[in-house]
């Protein structure tokens, strides 16, 4: 046993020596990005003037404090995904900020300045409607919490109930806000929709309920939107056409007061109460049309107009110490909107406060604005932007950087036409000309530079400057988001180079991005294309654009009126190198982009060859068809998998730029076995919709793309998904939850042809009748996954390795060869010689094996690795709520020199050897004319 | 819920007429894979498919009987010069119900007419296609069609050169439905050879396999604590074994030491001015 532990051990050191990374390399290959999300709420933590912290409550379930001068974060906390860790309300009370969090299930408090927890309280089952600090003599001691049939008051410094006290009625009345102004009293207000409002007062001390009544509003539909405290203890709400006051009620034609609400628009009331303890403003504003809104005030039950504000796009109230101050936005032109500020109290302008600020017609639409108010003014100019669009990104690519404009002028003198002798000797000396002139250029700055110290010298990345390094090692990351906003990023420093904001992206989009040039072909600008497709509807549109510059391309798409089943990129490509992007609409017909003469003419050449597949998961039925030189379809397979019984949840096949570069695995005997390496194979996974533990299984199909036979079929029983799979070469991987052992287990397939090849020349699906042999192993994995992905070399000659992104936020690279079906569970000298490590179960994690040693990744929703110019090297990015780049090397750097090699020794080494071969020679000339003299 | 027969072998009797006097014949041939590992997987593939090759002398009325009992649905192929799909009869599948799920096949040759068209097809490298409707194989739903049919492809000309040996696989899914089928020739290549004769292209040469999804398998711990226990085991055995790290290489440890020792000593520490490069 020993000795066969003390082998493995050996077998384990010299495969994998330690991975890590040195303390001085933190950072140097890698970077990450941390984002919130979406915003909720925020609130400005203006307690102390000095204050730079805005607080905000995201749609991800994330609770952060963002930096107001660099836009950095202080901290950040996630939640859980889902409704349970939804973020319902956030109110913030000096130093603590309390939250309501998973439909009224917890109630947090958290400090603020450092992000720590103060207390925390699980609430009373019950769906969530409003939550209100609740003050008393001046000071703000509680916290009020209503739920759909019942209120509690909170202690704001522990969290600890004070009373909880049932609502009256709660099954015919709605009750939706709750809402206090310092006096003793906490008035609750419900609704009965469309005949009357309930409101009932409770006393603070011990939730006795004061008073009750109700007031006649059958025009009302909903309270929160419409209806607002203002002033002292009057409800204003507001109807298309009524604007009634709570204690006795008026009815308020908004004509009378010369104000016309847009036709078809519901009027928001918009108002601010600065302190709990004390009753709102008598000031609100009345969004009376999308860009029209009227600041108004409430005085003795008149309202009187200050100011109308059209147009204005958003309004909002700040206040400082005691003043309080409106601020308006409104656009200027299309590309610029301004700020202003006005006195709450009359309406009038403050002078020297117009902030002009130009948006990006990329950038998106504005959705809150909130006031920083530190008395030193405005510095007149945007100070940071955050692109929470990234904290959502749906897929992305890695686009190879251009040349650098020399090399570019070189390359380009292949390739224009040629024409005559005597101008392309022209041509020849002018280009040389510019690179003299580049080189010279590139001296100076290289002198000018060195006169400077270190850290003045500047390496912004622009679009200017982009331009491929040597291995290949810097890309451009086309990254695209939910939102339909897609950016590009330097993958070197994770800096936006560029951002396009995609105008009427449907909200349930499915994107597809392709890469239909590369920027291989100088002088024809590198091309992406991106389809967006309405999951609903099925109608597509294509937005193509250049990947280095995000500029849309001059390239006109064709208009798609049909909606779009299936869309593949042939390796074809037509006269500007472009691949062809072929689309198949629901009356099965073919059209190609782009579709000129060339194209049309290539693919009625091949179109025999052209084969491709539909699914339907919801029937189950997998269909294949044929390409006709009429650019019509010919069903060719057709496979069903009862739905009733299992569903198909994903299907995988490989990576279009993967090669594989050995055919086959040495044995230990020397014999080959030779890889089933199918390109069309797909991977199906299947779920049961029996859910039941005994009866679930996970079902595994491949199936070949073309012919539509199924080439294995497997069934995981008393397993459950999720199921991640990564497939290429000649194996799937899959990972599912055993509901037998209650465990994540991973499964390996690997398919082989055999000890000899059926045809080694060519693979062709429609020639391969005998089936590959399948070997399979399962292990358990301990931890459960997020996301997985395979590493991918340029050659594929690298050992691969699995790339895990793990919920505790770790990225694992773990050898490709821990799941391997042929590891033996009786080590014999073949699988020794073989280098096969002897099986175990478990699958081991190893703290080096964390790509990203400390720097968490969370919620990594995808994994994407892209090959570099060294064959040794991979580029790997994480994204999910953070982004996370970085490079691996799976069987370490094999074709690169060390930092620390010693250039100094090798050389005087190789200097003193050449020395003592001539002193040598000499020697031996001398010893020789010595010797004929003799 | 229906017993799903894992594990059991599958009875599949391929059915070739000859010439207008059908005779049978049942040679079982366990097909020759090497197996080269033993990977419970490849095993249970063996298990699940076992094929069965029929060619002896019986009479078609002697089992007709016995075969007819099951359930028969039609085998349809379809071969055009100008890619327009019309699905002919070829054949027909009986499923006999049964603990053991049995399918056999019996198909009638091809006219003369179909024989030039299908070299036709092949010359313009046409497709030759089979369906089948989609259908259980479990005895108590068998009678139930579901709607559609299973379709798959093969060369014509691969078709044509093989002497119409092709053979064709029912996939079926956990709880016995077809849900697939697949047909292959062999040899599968098109080379271009001339087929001269006609009576090579009469009669099927069918071999009919049923393939159901296999067991994938789970950890193995078992075997492994087995193993562990057995290492444990001899290793109590062996009182060699159990002495302590230190114990077995006391002496190495010790003559390390004193080596590291002396050598410190006998070595003055170098001089501070000395950089590392």
């Amino acid at each position: 046993m020993a000795k066969f532990i003390l082998l493995f051990l050996k077998l384990l050191a010299i495969l994998y020596t330690v991975q890590a990374v040195f303390e001085d390399q933190v950072g140097k290959f890698d970077w990450k990005q941390q984002y919130v999300g979406s915003v909720r709420f925020a609130h400005f933590d203006n307690q102390i003037q000095s204050s730079k912290k805005v607080l905000v409550a995201t749609e991800k379930n994330v609770f952060a404090a963002i930096n107001t001068r660099t836009g950095e974060l202080f901290w950040r906390h996630v939640d859980k995904t889902g409704p349970e860790g939804n973020i319902d309300a956030l109110l913030l009370q000096g130093q603590d900020a309390v939250m309501v969090v998973g439909d009224g299930r917890i109630l947090r408090s958290w400090e603020v300045n450092v992000g720590g927890l103060n207390w925390e309280m699980v609430l009373d089952s019950g769906s969530f409607q409003s939550a209100s600090l609740v003050g008393h003599q001046e000071h703000v001691k509680y916290v009020a919490v209503l739920k759909k049939a019942a209120i509690s008051l909170h202690y704001l410094s522990n969290g600890h109930q004070k009373w909880i006290e049932n609502l009256p009625e709660s099954d015919s009345v709605d009750y939706q806000s709750v809402y206090s102004e310092g006096k003793g009293e906490v008035f609750v207000l419900g609704l009965v929709p469309h005949s009357h409002i309930t409101v009932v007062v409770y006393s603070i001390d011990d939730g006795e309920i004061l008073k009750q009544f109700t007031v006649e509003a059958p025009w009302m539909p909903d309270l929160q939107s419409s209806c607002s405290v203002i002033g002292k203890g009057m409800l204003t709400c507001v109807d298309a056409v009524v604007s009634s006051a709570l204690t006795h009620c008026t009815f308020l034609p908004l004509q009378s007061i010369g104000l016309e609400v847009s036709s078809g628009f519901r009027p928001v009331l918009v108002s601010s109460q600065p302190n709990a303890a004390r009753p709102p403003l008598s000031e609100f504003f009345l969004q009376i049309g999308p860009d029209q809104h009227v600041l108004l005030q409430l005085n003795k039950g008149q309202i009187l107009t200050l100011r109308d504000f059209k147009p204005a796009m958003l309004v909002s109230f700040a206040t400082t110490g005691e003043k309080t101050v409106a601020a308006v936005m409104s656009p200027k032109n299309k590309t610029a909107s301004s700020i202003n500020l006005f006195s709450a109290e009359t309406g009038r302008r403050l002078l020297d406060t117009t902030l002009i600020f130009t948006m990006d017609p990329n950038g998106g639409k504005p959705e809150k604005v909130g006031l920083i108010t530190n008395g030193s003014g405005f510095p007149g100019r945007v100070l940071w932007t955050r692109e929470e669009a990234l904290s959502d990104v749906v897929t992305m690519e890695m686009v190879d950087l251009p040349l650098t404009a020399t090399q570019a002028e070189l390359e380009g003198e292949f390739g224009k036409k040629a024409d005559g002798l005597m101008s392309m000797v022209l041509k020849r000396l002018s280009s040389q000309l510019i690179l003299l002139q580049a080189w010279l250029s590139h001296l100076w700055k290289l002198f000018y530079d060195a006169r400077q110290p270190r850290s003045q010298v500047k390496n912004e990345v622009t679009i200017e400057n982009l331009s491929r390094d040597e291995f290949n090692l810097q890309k451009m990351m086309v990254m695209v988001t939910a939102s339909g906003k897609l950016f590009g990023i330097d993958s070197k420093t994770g800096t936006i180079v560029w951002k396009h904001y995609l105008d009427n992206v449907p909200s349930n989009a499915a994107f597809k991005l392709m890469v239909q040039r590369t920027t291989a072909h100088f002088p024809h600008p590198p091309q992406c294309t991106l389809l967006i497709k309405d999951k609903d509807t099925g109608l597509a549109t294509l937005h193509v654009f250049n990947p280095i510059y995000g500029k849309k391309s001059h390239v006109t798409p064709p208009l798609l009126p049909q909606p779009i089943l299936q869309s593949m990129l042939l390796p074809l490509m037509d006269q500007d190198y472009a691949k062809v992007l072929l689309l198949v609409d629901d009356q099965y017909k073919v059209s190609a982009f782009p579709s000129t003469k060339n194209v049309l003419q290539q693919l009625q050449d091949v179109a025999s060859s052209v084969f491709f597949f539909l699914i339907d998961a919801n029937q189950g039925r997998l269909s294949g068809y044929r390409l006709r030189t009429d650019l019509s379809t010919e069903l060719i397979w057709e496979v069903v998998i009862p739905a009733e019984v299992q569903k198909i949840v994903t299907v995988n096949g490989k990576k279009a730029n993967e090669h594989v570069h050995s055919q086959g695995r040495v044995m230990g005997d020397r014999s080959v076995l030779y890889k089933y390496l199918n390109p069309n194979l797909l991977a199906l996974v299947t779920e049961s919709t029996d859910q039941h533990q005994e009866r679930s299984f996970v079902g595994i199909i491949l199936i070949d793309g073309v012919t539509g036979r199924i080439i294995h079929e497997a069934v995981q029983r008393k397993a459950r998904g999720p199921v991640h799979i990564v497939h290429s070469e000649n194996w799937v991987v899959y990972e599912y939850w055993s509901t037998k052992s209650r465990r994540v287990e991973f499964s390996v397939i690997e398919l082989y042809e055999g000890m000899e090849l059926y045809n080694s020349t060519v693979f062709s699906s429609l020639d391969r009748p005998h089936a590959p042999q399948v070997l399979q192993q399962s292990y358990i994995f301990p931890s459960a996954i997020s996301a997985m992905d395979a590493t991918l070399t340029e050659k594929g000659i690298t050992s691969r390795h699995l790339l895990i992104g793990l919920p505790s936020g770790g990225i694992l690279s773990l050898p490709k060869m821990f799941l391997d079906p042929r590891r033996p569970e009786i080590v014999s000298e073949q699988s020794r010689e073989e280098n096969l490590i002897p099986y175990a179960p478990e699958l081991p994690i190893r703290t080096e094996w964390f790509i990203n040693y400390n720097q968490s990744v969370l919620r990594v929703r995808g994994i994407h690795t892209a090959p570099s110019g060294l064959e040794s090297t991979c580029l790997v990015v994480a994204y999910g709520l953070d982004i996370y780049q970085t490079r691996v090397y799976p069987s370490k750097q094999f074709d690169v020199l060390k930092d620390d090699y010693d250039y100094m020794l090798i050389s005087s080494v190789l200097l003193a050897l050449f020395f003592a071969t001539m002193i040598s020679k000499r020697l031996a000339e001398v010893k020789l004319l010595n010797r004929a003299w003799r | 819920m229906p017993s799903v027969a894992y594990g059991n072998a599958v009875h599949a009797g391929i059915c070739s007429s000859v010439h207008r006097l059908p005779v049978f014949s049942s040679v079982k041939m366990s097909r020759s894979v090497t197996i080269h590992f033993a990977v419970l997987s490849s095993l249970c593939f063996l298990l699940l498919s076992r094929f069965v090759n029929c060619n002896n002398g019986r009479r078609i009325g002697d089992s007709l009987d016995a075969e007819l009992s099951g359930f028969s649905v039609p085998l349809e192929h379809s071969f055009e010069v100008d890619d327009v799909t019309t699905f002919r009869v070829r054949g027909a599948l009986i499923l006999k119900p049964g603990r053991e799920q049995s399918v056999s096949l019996y198909q009638n040759q091809l006219s003369e007419e179909d024989r030039i068209k299908l070299k036709e097809v092949a010359a313009v490298d046409g497709l030759y296609k089979v369906r089948i409707p989609r259908v259980s194989l479990q005895a108590d739903r068998m009678e139930r069609q579901m709607e559609g049919h299973l379709t798959a492809f093969v060369r014509a000309c691969a078709m044509v050169e093989s002497h119409l040996s092709d053979v064709l696989t029912l996939h079926t899914d956990v709880s016995g439905v077809l849900i697939a089928v697949s047909i292959v020739t062999i040899p599968g290549a098109c080379r271009g050879t001339e087929v001269e004769d006609e009576v090579d292209l009469e009669v099927f040469n069918t071999t009919l396999t049923v393939m159901a999804p296999v067991s994938a398998p789970g950890p193995e711990t078992a075997f492994f604590l087995e193993r562990l226990e057995q290492e444990t085991e001899k290793k109590g055995k062996n009182p060699q074994e159990q002495k302590s790290f230190f114990a077995k290489y006391w002496y190495l440890i010790l003559g390390g030491a004193i080596f590291l020792m002396l050598s410190n000593s006998a070595q003055p520490p170098p001089g501070g001015a000395r950089e590392q490069s």
